[in-house]
């Protein structure tokens, strides 16, 4: 692998983190609020605190956050705090730092996505790859078709408020919310937790992977289609190959590749996606984690996660990117 | 319609096409690519066919190795390989003739190869699915010889496609096309979008692997210089019929049909100098062939009857035909 | 070289258009056959707007505030959806909502399409560093989940955000996709005979691009403005689900929110989830089937068996 296309890839990754981090900073920064002043105004308030200390107390914790520098100081601490991997303390659950809440949710986020997106996009490739060719069995077009396309127009979420309903408050099939039972102390070494959580992570999981699988099998069929006018299958063809050569090695291997695109360029969608699930299955992950942060004016959680978000998605296309000019060789070389 | 003793009988026919039809059909009606070509091909004989864009030989030659997709279908007729019969073989069977007896060079030679596979793995891939594959390494060797043998370095093996020249990707596939030693192989406008230098490469090659096996050469274009240069017989397309065969020198000195006429006549000569002369009007919509004769609406030679009646394959000459009412 | 002379173009033979209503009608509905997305995407969203309209004409709207009704009615004859907590009556809040949820997407579609098509055709036209600025912008853009940066926005502009301001927001980001695909239709536009040839005969740039261009592009420019619509409405439901929208309109994604603010689900109140989730639906699949059914007008693809 060429080691420019190697630099410059990262250097977009480098991109994305610099102008999401400035984002993030110089945006809240753009309305007159200050976060400091009315979190502590509302906890006078309701803990029945007279006002007159409140300016002391306002400043002393500004000058604790470095609120009162000038803006580009500011800006130089945040970057020192940033490389340093101090997102700062939440506000709500003050004194513990933001960067232990993400680390106690993120496992939760990366397993059901991670394993959500992976299995959505195996099966919904493999039935776009046997929708788009026409040797394929015709009841998996006819029929399997019309549902994922409906599918694949709602929005994740959506979805999952559904199966909610259906299969957790009317059926109680399935618990109504939680990474696990309500109580129970996470054991990662008993069997009988990891079955907890499973029974727990299966809705969230399948409004992802249901909603998510017409997208892909779509995508794959429609460049089945397009493969199949290349003129390398009909050369193919006449060499007598046999079909399943034919399907696999030169239809399926080429339509991967834009597929793959796809999968980089929709990690932003699908994570947005994800979020929103989350929320509506209060999945100990950094969605429900961002939403209360939200509601509770948790200003440095929500940059956090923010930030960390918008980071981890950098990473991953830029593995994503790399992993490409191993699937298609003719990249490498295009940068010449 | 025309019959098929188009050969001159002393070697026998390694293939045989007979009343071949082949139809797509669209919303708008059938499209007649090809409508009752019938041919025969010798041993070892280089056989051209030659037409202009839209007359029907592409399909023809995918028509023979049983490639037609829908809308296409072959409509009637029949094909015979050796005696046997292809339309009639189960898909199986006829994958294994494929590449095996009769090997296609396919038009677009720049885009024939599979992009993501070195051409070691799309020549192995042939041996592999014809239960052909040989330890590794006398495959590599076998390999070595199939570029050799079309004028390529040995170290070609392990390129990608887009790592090769237009040339070298086509005699790649004239490599690929000859590994199994077929009996026919057809190649269909193996040197479009070439430049000279490389065209006479590869029609060398053709030549040289096609002498070296013994096989029979369908040489499908629209390129006359070419034929000219490489084929024994030559047969002229027009509207998705044939309407003359003869040896390729007889074609050039002594056209029969008025169309072959003045195809000959149009080809610009180094020895003299006039205006180019074309054919006027436009060849007919394939939707849409005019009854009778599908030339008679630009003949200068029309007769009434050339309207109503089609004119059937006459032995002009001893191998020699046309299919003119003028004769 | 000598080779026969190569015809020009074949030309399949022209019918001869016939006038009339009647055979307009016919190739209408024959097109129709022939496109079923864009029908399904119509009818579904004709529907909805017929159900807001008559619902607008028949019922008090009011109704969709905050204490108009008793809280947490299950439907019934008076209460035709049932009412929430805040004692909204849940039909007047569909029949309001809709529309409101819909006019932000296209709102934001809309001026997501209008910039982008500016940014296209200058990136397109003009090329060079331009062209590789907003190109990288654009694919930076894309690659970051669009929610959480309107995430950040939002909260910046914290404060009770009206349905215009809402639909701005949106907007931020919705001029990255169209950008890029119009981008990529006008870079293989300008290198068409007819756009060469307006060149030479010493058209301006922008007249040019206004002249030539926009009309050939509209069909394609339509399809987009569905697309931009439909993930404008997307983005604005899923903000507002979070609770970062005009919190005071009875849109369908506030209403997902105070669902999941009261725990409605919990509480059984199906009267009050179902509604949203059936709208979103039949929106979203009549976006996305107009979507695809405009795609094919505009792009015709003689696609046979598969």
């Amino acid at each position: 692998m060429r080691a420019d296309y190697v630099l410059k890839r990262f250097g977009i990754f480098l991109i994305i983190v610099w102008a999401a981090a400035t984002l993030n900073f110089f945006l809240p920064r753009l309305s007159p609020q200050n976060p400091v002043r009315e979190k502590l105004t509302q906890q006078a308030l309701s803990g029945g605190y007279l006002q007159s200390g409140i300016q002391e107390m306002v400043k002393e914790y500004e000058a604790k956050f470095g609120l009162d520098k000038p803006l580009w100081a500011q800006y130089l601490n945040y970057w020192d705090d940033l490389v340093h991997f101090q997102f700062n303390y939440s506000i709500v659950s003050y004194p513990r730092t933001v960067l232990s809440m993400m680390g106690e949710a993120l496992p939760w986020t990366i397993g059901l996505l991670g394993v959500t997106t992976l299995l959505a996009f195996l099966i919904g490739t493999f039935l776009g790859a046997l929708m788009g060719w026409p040797g394929a069995p015709k009841f998996i077009s006819n029929y399997l078709l019309p549902p994922l396309l409906t599918l694949s127009a709602i929005p994740y979420y959506v979805l999952g408020l559904v199966l909610l309903y259906v299969f957790a408050f009317q059926a109680k099939i399935f618990p109504i919310f939680g990474g696990y039972a309500a109580g129970v102390i996470p054991n990662w070494s008993s069997l009988a937790f990891w079955w907890d959580v499973a029974q727990h992570a299966l809705l969230p999981a399948l409004s992802i992977i249901l909603a998510a699988i017409g997208f892909w099998a779509l995508g794959m069929r429609a460049m089945m289609v397009t493969t199949q006018g290349e003129d390398y299958m009909i050369f193919a063809e006449a060499k007598g190959l046999k079909g399943s050569t034919l399907f696999l090695r030169y239809a399926v291997r080429n339509a991967l590749l834009p597929q793959v695109t796809s999968l980089a360029l929709q990690l932003g969608h699908i994570l947005s996606g994800a979020v929103l699930v989350e929320i509506v299955f209060s999945f100990p992950g950094i969605g429900t984690m961002l939403y209360q942060a939200i509601r509770a004016n948790d200003y440095f959680v929500t940059q956090g996660i923010i930030l960390g978000v918008i980071t981890s998605i950098g990473i991953a296309t830029f593995i994503l990117d790399l992993i490409y000019p191993i699937l298609d060789p003719r990249i490498t070389y295009r940068r010449a | 319609m025309a019959n098929s003793t188009v050969n001159n009988g002393a070697k026998p026919d390694i293939l045989r096409v007979e009343g071949l039809r082949v139809y797509y059909d669209t919303p708008r009606g059938s499209v007649k690519a090809v409508d009752g070509i019938s041919f025969a091909l010798k041993a070892e004989e280089r056989f051209g066919l030659a037409g202009e864009s839209g007359s029907g030989k592409s399909s023809m030659a995918l028509a023979v190795m049983r490639m037609i997709k829908p809308p296409g279908r072959i409509a009637h007729g029949g094909v015979w390989l050796d005696s046997r019969n292809v339309l009639a073989l189960p898909e199986e069977q006829m994958q294994r003739l494929r590449l095996a007896e009769i090997a296609l060079i396919a038009q677009g030679s720049m885009n024939s190869l599979n992009p993501v596979m070195r051409v070691r793995d799309q020549i192995i891939d042939g041996f592999r699915d014809h239960d052909l594959l040989l330890p590794r390494r006398e495959m590599e060797a076998r390999i070595h010889e199939l570029l050799e043998r079309v004028g390529l370095r040995p170290d070609v093996a392990d390129m990608f496609p887009h790592e090769l020249s237009g040339g070298m990707k086509q005699r790649v596939c004239i490599a690929i096309a000859i590994s199994l030693r077929p009996k026919v192989i057809i190649a269909d406008e193996p040197t479009s979008a070439l430049d000279v230098v490389v065209q006479r490469q590869v029609m060398e090659t053709l030549r040289k692997v096609q002498e070296d096996l013994g096989a029979s050469v369908i040489l499908v274009g629209h390129d006359m210089g070419l034929m000219a240069q490489f084929v024994d017989r030559l047969g002229i397309m027009y509207a998705g019929k044939l309407v003359e065969v003869s040896p390729v020198a007889d074609i050039f000195t002594t056209p029969r049909h008025p169309y072959t006429q003045m195809l000959i006549a149009s080809l610009p000569s180094l020895e003299e100098k006039g205006e180019f002369r074309g054919i006027p009007g436009l060849p007919p919509s394939l939707l849409d062939v005019p009854p009778g004769c599908a030339f008679h609406p630009r003949c200068p030679h029309a007769m009434d009857r050339c309207g109503t009646e089609e004119p059937l394959m006459k032995e002009v000459q001893p191998s020699s035909w046309a299919a003119c009412h003028l004769l | 070289m000598a080779s026969v002379p190569t015809a020009a173009a074949q030309s399949l033979p022209v019918e001869p258009s016939e006038g009339g209503l009647g055979e307009k009608l016919r190739g209408v509905l024959g097109y129709m056959r022939r496109n079923p997305p864009l029908i399904v995407g119509l009818v579904l969203l004709l529907s909805l707007l017929l159900f807001c309209g008559i619902g607008a004409l028949v019922y008090d709207l009011n109704r969709a505030r905050p204490l108009s009704v008793p809280p947490g009615l299950p439907p019934a004859a008076d209460y035709p959806f049932g009412t929430d907590n805040q004692g909204r009556d849940l039909f007047a809040v569909m029949v309001a909502g809709t529309p409101l949820t819909l006019r932000i997407g296209l709102m934001a579609g809309f001026i997501g399409l209008f910039v982008g098509t500016v940014l296209a055709f200058v990136s397109a036209y003009y090329g060079g560093l331009i062209d590789t600025i907003i190109r990288g912008v654009v694919d930076i853009g894309l690659t970051v989940p669009g929610l959480l940066v309107m995430i950040i926005i939002a909260i910046a502009v914290k404060g009770n955000l009206s349905v215009e301001q809402m639909a701005l927001v949106v907007a931020c980001l919705a001029w990255l996709y169209p950008t890029r695909t119009i981008r990529s239709q006008v870079l293989s536009m300008r290198e068409r005979a007819y756009v060469q040839v307006a060149r030479l005969s010493g058209m301006s740039g922008p007249e040019i691009i206004v002249k030539e261009m926009l009309p050939n592009l509209l069909p394609y420019l339509l399809a987009s403005l569905v697309g931009a619509t439909a993930s404008a409405v997307l983005a604005s439901i899923g903000l507002e689900a979070l609770g970062l929208g005009p919190l005071e309109s009875p849109t369908i994604g506030m209403t997902l929110y105070w669902v999941i603010y009261y725990s409605a689900l919990l509480l059984g109140m199906w009267w009050w989830f179902i509604p949203p989730i059936v709208i979103i639906i039949i929106l979203f699949v009549g976006l996305f089937n107009l979507s695809v059914g405009l795609d094919e007008l505009a792009n015709p693809r003689l696609r046979r068996s598969v």
